[in-house]
């Protein structure tokens, strides 16, 4: 088995634990979802872009994004739910400019299709506003080179693919995910960063993520 | 009792490893639950497993119940179903009885312990007795259109809590203190979730006389209004127009519900004389329960309000087929068409039991699917780690928390 070059500074993975928090809020048409949008938290925003992705990871690939279901679902504006949906949320770094995106993409909607703002969901079928608390451990696994890395990365809860992937990335501005961050400044393996970062983790499942991230990381070992 | 590394092979041992991590942060703190019935409903079957778990894992975790009599009881039954939506209201004499055993609860309750974990409405009076440690209102019911009168009366007690708990996004509303939602779970280690050998199955069938000879649709449930077994029967008969089945109406009283035997009484009567409908009163016994689950072909749970509707977490992790009305925590549960159907009346859950009767491959892959999303999302160890998520959160009032 071929030596893996050492790492400038260890990888430490983290793990981080959401708990959601329910905000009493609540929107039964489109002005009222983008008067809300505007105002609520960025955790809020947050939650309703990455929830799905966490608890129905059978179903993945599927939109992840709780308003673009619920404008198909229950206003039946396919259209809007799809621009929605098709949203690059990878092209976005930090909620501020994901959130402005959403809205400028539901108003830009009405705006030619009038119509859409006259409905209303059914009573019982109002959007609820949630946001995701997260808790963030650092694990007792630290990798000092890709091997180990690859070994751990095998090994993990997808909690800690997610932490590394999606929360550091947008929620706390990193601008790129930590996997990237490390190959590319303490393994100097600026092919395999890039590599990482093509992989859109919003169109798989957590599970499919790993087993990507691995045959990558593998050809490069 | 199982230890928290008997679920490995279910969740992975990561994931065990996480909870473990977690647990170190609330190592030796006090945690006491306290709820109105020992026995009899999902809460106090999910304290029975939930207590000693957390306290493997170092919280000193403890469970009281409080005391009251026939009266009091009447009165939070009452309050339950108002909580419902029904249309009656409480009286002065109602808030009266509530309140003197409040008292008398508040008395007996030692309350000291640095968090006090409150399920449902019965003791939440408690709360007058709060010194400077935390309190929770956990709510189990579905209080998404609560009679105003009543829900004020709560509100008079939810003012004292550091933070309550819901188990959907439906049941919350702008409060003054923080709300999350947690969903409960079930044990797939105990007896009422634990694989079963064939013969078992067969024996508490054989017992409860259920021949196997045609399709067999099940509704475990206590027998309540809110339940709708009379809902069920009439679904059931439509169905039996054009394909044979048997329907088995399980389930027992708890201790805290005085309504049940009524609804017993209503529901023998629309029975009398069709061998084919099997109504069964028993006595609280979880194995028993999973037999008669995993006897059937199809599971429905056809409810007008539900808290959370856990028979049908029960049902989706033995991978059976389900049939459920999209109410309360059920739709958390079921995405219509892929982990079972969601039905809204008596003639749509007609419609939803003839298709699964009918296409027997396609009711397959609904319960395959519904298994899966449980052993994600409501298994018991899910559920302790939400739990001592709330704990820390009560602790950290960011939305980003390093621990």
């Amino acid at each position: 088995m071929k030596e893996a070059r050492g790492a400038t500074a260890p990888f430490r993975f983290y793990t981080r634990l959401q708990m959601t928090e329910l905000t009493g809020r609540r929107a039964s048409n489109l002005q009222e979802l983008t008067d809300t949008l505007r105002g609520i938290s960025g955790s809020s925003i947050y939650h309703h872009t990455h929830r799905f992705l966490q608890q129905h990871q059978s179903l993945s690939p599927e939109p992840p994004n709780d308003f673009a279901y619920w404008i198909a679902g229950e206003l039946g504006e396919e259209a809007l739910a799809e621009r929605l949906y098709s949203l690059d949320i990878m092209r976005f770094d930090s909620i501020r400019a994901l959130r402005e995106a959403i809205v400028a993409t539901i108003e830009g909607y009405v705006r030619t299709n009038p119509l859409a703002s006259l409905k209303f969901a059914a009573e019982g079928g109002e959007f609820h506003f949630l946001k995701s608390v997260s808790f963030i451990m650092p694990t007792r696994y630290e990798a000092r080179d890709l091997r180990e890395f690859a070994d751990i990365l095998s090994r993990i809860t997808v909690d800690s693919i997610y932490y590394h992937v999606f929360e550091s990335r947008l929620r706390l501005e990193k601008g790129k995910n930590d996997f990237s961050k490390w190959f590319e400044e303490c393994l100097g393996d600026r092919e395999l960063a890039a590599l990482v970062e093509r992989l859109d983790p919003y169109t798989q499942t957590l599970e499919d993520l790993r087993r990507n991230l691995l045959r990558g990381i593998e050809r490069s070992l | 009792m199982p230890l928290i590394e008997d679920y490995a092979p279910i969740i992975g041992q990561s994931v065990i490893d996480d909870i473990r991590l977690l647990s170190e942060r609330l190592r030796g703190r006090t945690v006491k639950n306290v709820n109105s019935t020992a026995v009899g409903g999902g809460v106090a079957e999910i304290l029975n497993r939930m207590v000693p778990l957390l306290r493997q894992m170092g919280i000193e975790a403890s469970w009281d119940v409080i005391k009251g009599g026939d009266a009091f009881f009447a009165v939070t039954k009452k309050i339950h179903n108002a909580l419902h939506g029904g249309a009656e209201t409480l009286t002065a004499q109602d808030k009266e009885i509530f309140m003197e055993t409040s008292r008398a609860n508040i008395e007996a309750v030692d309350t000291g312990a640095e968090i006090m974990f409150i399920h449902d409405p019965q003791p939440m009076g408690l709360v007058a007795k709060k010194r400077d440690n935390k309190w929770i209102w956990r709510c189990h019911v579905d209080v998404s259109r609560p009679e105003p009168g009543t829900w004020d009366f709560l509100m008079g007690f939810i003012g004292g809590y550091d933070a309550s708990v819901f188990s959907a996004p439906q049941f919350s509303r702008e409060l003054p203190l923080r709300q999350f939602q947690i969903t409960p779970s079930i044990d797939p280690l105990s007896d009422k979730n634990r694989d079963l050998e064939p013969e078992r199955i067969a024996s508490v069938m054989e017992k409860y006389s259920i021949p196997r000879d045609k399709p067999v649709v099940t509704q475990i449930s206590r027998f309540d209004r809110l339940k709708d077994p009379l809902g069920v029967i009439e679904a059931w008969r439509l169905v039996k127009k054009y394909i044979d089945c048997r329907l088995v109406l399980a389930g027992g009283g708890a201790a805290d519900d005085p309504e049940g035997m009524q609804v017993y009484a209503e529901v023998m009567e629309r029975a009398k004389g069709d061998p084919d409908l099997h109504v069964l009163l028993m006595k609280q016994n979880d194995l028993e329960v999973n037999a008669l689950q995993r006897g059937s072909d199809i599971i429905i749970q056809k409810s007008l309000k539900e808290g959370f509707g856990l028979t049908v977490s029960e049902a989706l992790w033995k991978g059976k087929p389900v049939v459920a009305s999209a109410v309360g925590g059920i739709p958390l549960q079921v995405t219509h068409k892929h982990s079972g159907l969601l039905c809204r009346s008596v003639e749509g859950a007609a419609f939803a039991l003839k298709q699964l009767l009918n296409s027997p491959d396609y009711a397959r892959t609904l319960g395959a699917n519904g298994r899966e999303h449980v052993r994600r999302n409501f298994l018991l160890t899910r559920h302790l780690k939400d739990y001592m998520l709330l704990f820390l959160a009560l602790y950290h009032g960011e939305d980003l928390v390093n621990i």
